[in-house]
């Protein structure tokens, strides 16, 4: 059975490299565009909390920002 | 529904959207995997060969898809001068781009045992591979200048002649005698390919579908922070 599907009537090298190249591009997108998500988010992070304080308080009070601060110190995925 | 495009808010269901998405992703991956690589049936004439249309086929219609619909954003950049329209094209472009390289890629393996040969210039493998060049030039014209104004428009007018390309991929095979074979699923004539083989076809088109979902919706989520941070700036 193993065997059956790894050799597939001698189509196995083209039929796996095919799937192993889809499935590696999918890895190596996925880790390019989250690595750059987590270095935005910390990039944010940083120059928030060396802001001064009465503008952290100001930036505090904007929706947009609480919602990154939220995302940049725990990553979701 | 304007509430829900404000940017916070679209920030919010970004983020709980993309953990739903990874995970209905890596399910159906896995179903659409075991389908296409165990369960569905060998071709008569293209014997076990006949999987590898199991990722081509989705990557190649997907990347058409996506190519399509920055081409339509485009429009509207040019027309409403729409900066979101252009961080949703700016973010659905990597992985547009990423499932052509994989179509062509796929199709040239696929190419060897049943052509006999890896690479063909044939009508539907040169405009695909012209594809691959108008995204490559949409993706380099927002590194190439740093005045975001003047790259939305670089980037919405390589989309617009690209379109060009789109219905000459889909009509090659109909135009000129090539070594590709017509399509066999269609949406209005009959679908020549058994149930069988259309099964995994369709579950193996929803996890790309959701794979480019979720990097578009990662990628749009990126470039929203990126804002956010030059707007500290200015507090």
């Amino acid at each position: 059975m193993i065997n059956e599907v790894l050799y597939m009537n001698g189509y196995g090298l083209y039929v796996w490299s095919s799937f192993v190249f889809t499935l590696s591009c999918f890895s190596i997108l996925y880790l390019v565009i989250k690595l750059q998500l987590v270095k935005e988010q910390k990039k944010f992070r940083a120059r928030f909390e060396s802001l001064e304080t009465d503008k952290i308080e100001i930036a505090k009070k904007q929706d947009t920002y609480k919602e990154i601060l939220v995302t940049s110190s725990v990553s979701k995925i | 529904m304007l509430h829900y495009l404000k940017p916070n808010n679209l920030l919010k269901i970004i983020n709980k959207t993309q953990k739903y998405v990874f995970i209905i992703f890596l399910v159906i991956i896995t179903i659409g995997l075991v389908e296409a690589l165990i369960l569905s049936p060998e071709d008569y004439k293209q014997s076990d060969s006949v999987r590898i249309m199991y990722v081509h086929v989705p990557a190649a219609w997907i990347s058409l898809g996506i190519f399509s619909l920055i081409a339509i954003l485009s429009f509207g950049i040019l027309v409403f001068k729409n900066k979101n329209l252009s961080l949703i094209t700016k973010s659905l472009a990597p992985s547009g781009f990423v499932f052509n390289i994989i179509a062509l890629v796929t199709g040239s393996i696929w190419g060897k045992p049943t052509w006999g040969t890896w690479w063909a210039w044939d009508a539907r493998i040169t405009s695909m591979l012209l594809l691959a060049f108008f995204y490559l030039m949409f993706l380099l014209s927002w590194r190439i200048t740093d005045k975001e104004e003047k790259a939305m428009k670089i980037s919405s007018y390589i989309a617009i002649i690209g379109l060009i390309n789109v219905p000459i991929i889909k009509f090659s095979v109909e135009w000129w005698s090539t070594l590709h074979q017509p399509s066999s699923v269609n949406i209005f004539t009959e679908t020549s390919i058994h149930v069988s083989m259309l099964l995994p076809l369709g579950i193996m088109t929803a996890a790309f579908a959701l794979f480019s979902l979720l990097i578009f919706l990662m990628k749009y989520n990126t470039e929203l922070i990126k804002i956010k941070n030059k707007g500290l700036d200015r507090l």
